[in-house]
């Protein structure tokens, strides 16, 4: 049976995180079928129609479909669910926060996060904040699940033309009223997708010193991150956390400046291609993790890193 | 207003856990077990609701084994009146868990519920939201402001573009975040009398739910190590591997 991906998107353009999903639900079978449910979400839709791996969109329009309510969209998605063996969405906080009330629904005992695809029915995930990795397989007839952005490439963009379906939209749910949502706007990458993440610690010392970072980051066209301590000491805003209670990155560069390296912060970036640590304790965990380790005082070692690249001739964006 | 609030117990989020050698799950024997991180902000932010006035009685859940009536009896010695322990053994899934919530709240009749966003052993992020669809309730997900107004609730959420507003009709399952609150410390005195406050005890079977788990855990592995890395000398150095090694600036 076909595999029904739940797109996310903002009624204009798809989220990014759903051509990670389309990679991961091709993985699982060939049919891959996507809902987009939304309000005056033409140009989505279109967008979604054009993954050359996306077989048929099915586009369910209603008013109350245009702020992502997931007790408004769970029911459009049980309605379609049985036609599909798997229902498949990103574990970011748009999934999560639907896709268990399809589960519940469905009678289904979802499995989040998965970062890998085993079989049809097996997938591999994190657990412990992925100290462990658990390879877990599923018995229910119809399997919900939600996979991990970085874990799958981003699917092609362009070149397909699935047909566009409409459903039916189903009643509002009236117990709940979407109010307001304050976007952070920023010109820099966002942490979750940017190449390069440089991020800050308690050694930071404070708000103003994280000035450091800002220029470190513009110079090498990066996300600014933080450890949950520098976000705790006020230093920096909570959006920038990375680690088991903030945000996952996988960036191709991670330079952790004054972090010591708690287990809660490696759990967000150890995944990252090359990191790069500057501690003055050379005993800091971070320096277990990384490729490259230098022990020094980061107030020297930083402003030495920004002449250093000044000296090069290119930096890659 | 009743609040009921839904506690784990878990591996505390300071050991480093160990895989066991046979790679069926991790070693959980004389670990230190604590109360998942964010139920503590649930609960405080339940207790804190009651010293305002406006919740009469905070009720505390737990499911799993026996011992999970210390994170009920913490529970108590931070503010909760009472508390209930349905007793389960083994692997217990979220959809499980949500059922057995279901059956307390159907007895219990709350308000609210409150309960961590995720447990940090399992990472699931699902008993909320399950809960809230098997009950038909409104769910405010991953909450780092709570206020009530008008017998609604006005709830902040923590979502990967920045902050959401929703509004909420009680009753309702708001799951939170660590920002919601700083969850205070027991104190001795508090403690103490938290001996006293009673704690009713079910077995799940009793709650006539079929909680069989519906996923096989094949196995349980340390994920790959990272190969070790270099100190390097001086910033210069460390530019020149980036550039000529790693390539990646």
């Amino acid at each position: 049976m076909s595999v029904l991906l739940v797109a996310e998107h903002n009624n204009k353009e798809l989220k990014p995180f759903t051509l990670n999903a389309s990679t991961a639900a091709s993985q699982i079978d060939s049919d891959v079928h996507a809902v987009i449910i939304g309000h005056n979400c033409d140009e989505a839709a279109k967008a979604l129609s054009e993954l050359p791996l996306i077989k048929k969109v099915i586009q369910v329009e209603a008013p109350h479909y245009e702020n992502f309510v997931a007790e408004n969209f769970a029911p459009v998605i049980v309605k379609l669910a049985e036609n599909y063996s798997h229902i498949i969405s990103s574990a970011n906080t748009f999934g999560k926060n639907l896709m268990p009330r399809i589960a519940a629904a469905l009678d289904t005992s979802q499995i989040s996060d998965i970062i890998k695809v085993i079989a049809p029915d097996t997938f591999l995930r994190p657990i412990y904040a992925g100290n462990a990795f658990a390879t877990v397989k599923s018995k229910d007839a119809k399997k919900c699940v939600t996979i991990r952005p970085t874990s799958f490439d981003p699917c092609e963009s362009l070149g397909g033309s699935a047909p566009i379906e409409k459903a039916d939209p189903v009643e509002e749910f009236a117990k709940t009223k979407f109010i307001k949502r304050e976007e952070v706007k920023s010109d820099r990458p966002e942490l979750g997708t940017a190449r390069v993440v440089v991020s800050g610690g308690r050694g930071m010392q404070s708000g103003d010193n994280f000035k450091l970072i800002t220029s470190l980051a513009d110079k090498l066209n990066a996300a600014i991150g933080a450890s949950r301590a520098a976000v705790d000491a006020g230093y920096i805003s909570n959006d920038h956390q990375v680690g088991q209670t903030g945000k996952v990155v996988v960036p191709d560069l991670y330079i952790a400046v004054g972090i010591s390296g708690a287990i809660q912060h490696l759990a967000g970036m150890k995944e990252s291609k090359v990191i790069v640590a500057i501690n003055k304790d050379g005993e800091a965990p971070i320096f277990s993790v990384a490729d490259y380790g230098l022990e020094a005082d980061l107030f020297e070692a930083v402003p030495q890193f920004l002449e250093e690249l000044n000296k090069l001739n290119t930096i890659q964006k | 207003m009743k609040i009921l609030v839904a506690v784990k117990r878990v591996i505390d989020y300071n050991v480093q856990i160990r895989v066991k050698e046979d790679n069926t799950g991790v070693v959980t024997d004389n670990v230190k077990m604590s109360t998942n991180p964010p139920d503590d902000n649930a609960i405080e932010e339940a207790v804190k609701i009651k010293e305002a006035g406006k919740a009469t009685e905070v009720v505390a859940v737990s499911i799993g084994e026996e011992k999970a009536q210390e994170t009920v009896r913490k529970a108590l010695a931070v503010g909760a009146d009472r508390g209930i322990l349905v007793k389960t053994d083994g692997i217990i899934e979220p959809l499980a868990v949500s059922k057995l919530l279901q059956k307390i709240v159907e007895k219990e009749k709350p308000d609210l519920v409150f309960m961590g966003k995720q447990a940090i052993d399992d990472d699931c992020n699902q008993t909320g939201q399950m809960l809230s669809a098997l009950l038909n309730w409104p769910q405010a997900t991953f909450a780092s402001k709570i206020e009530i107004k008008d017998g609604k609730l006005e709830v902040t959420r923590e979502i990967d573009e920045g902050l959401e507003t929703i509004e909420i009709n009680v009753p309702a399952i708001v799951t939170c975040d660590l920002r919601l609150n700083e969850p205070r410390y027991a104190s001795l005195p508090n403690i103490m009398k938290a001996k006293k406050k009673p704690i009713e005890q079910l077995n799940a079977s009793d709650l006539g739910v079929d909680i069989t788990p519906r996923i096989e855990q094949v196995k349980v592995e340390e994920p790959p190590k990272r190969k070790a890395g270099i100190k390097v000398s001086s910033v210069a150095e460390l530019v020149q591997k980036l550039k000529n090694e790693a390539k990646v600036i």
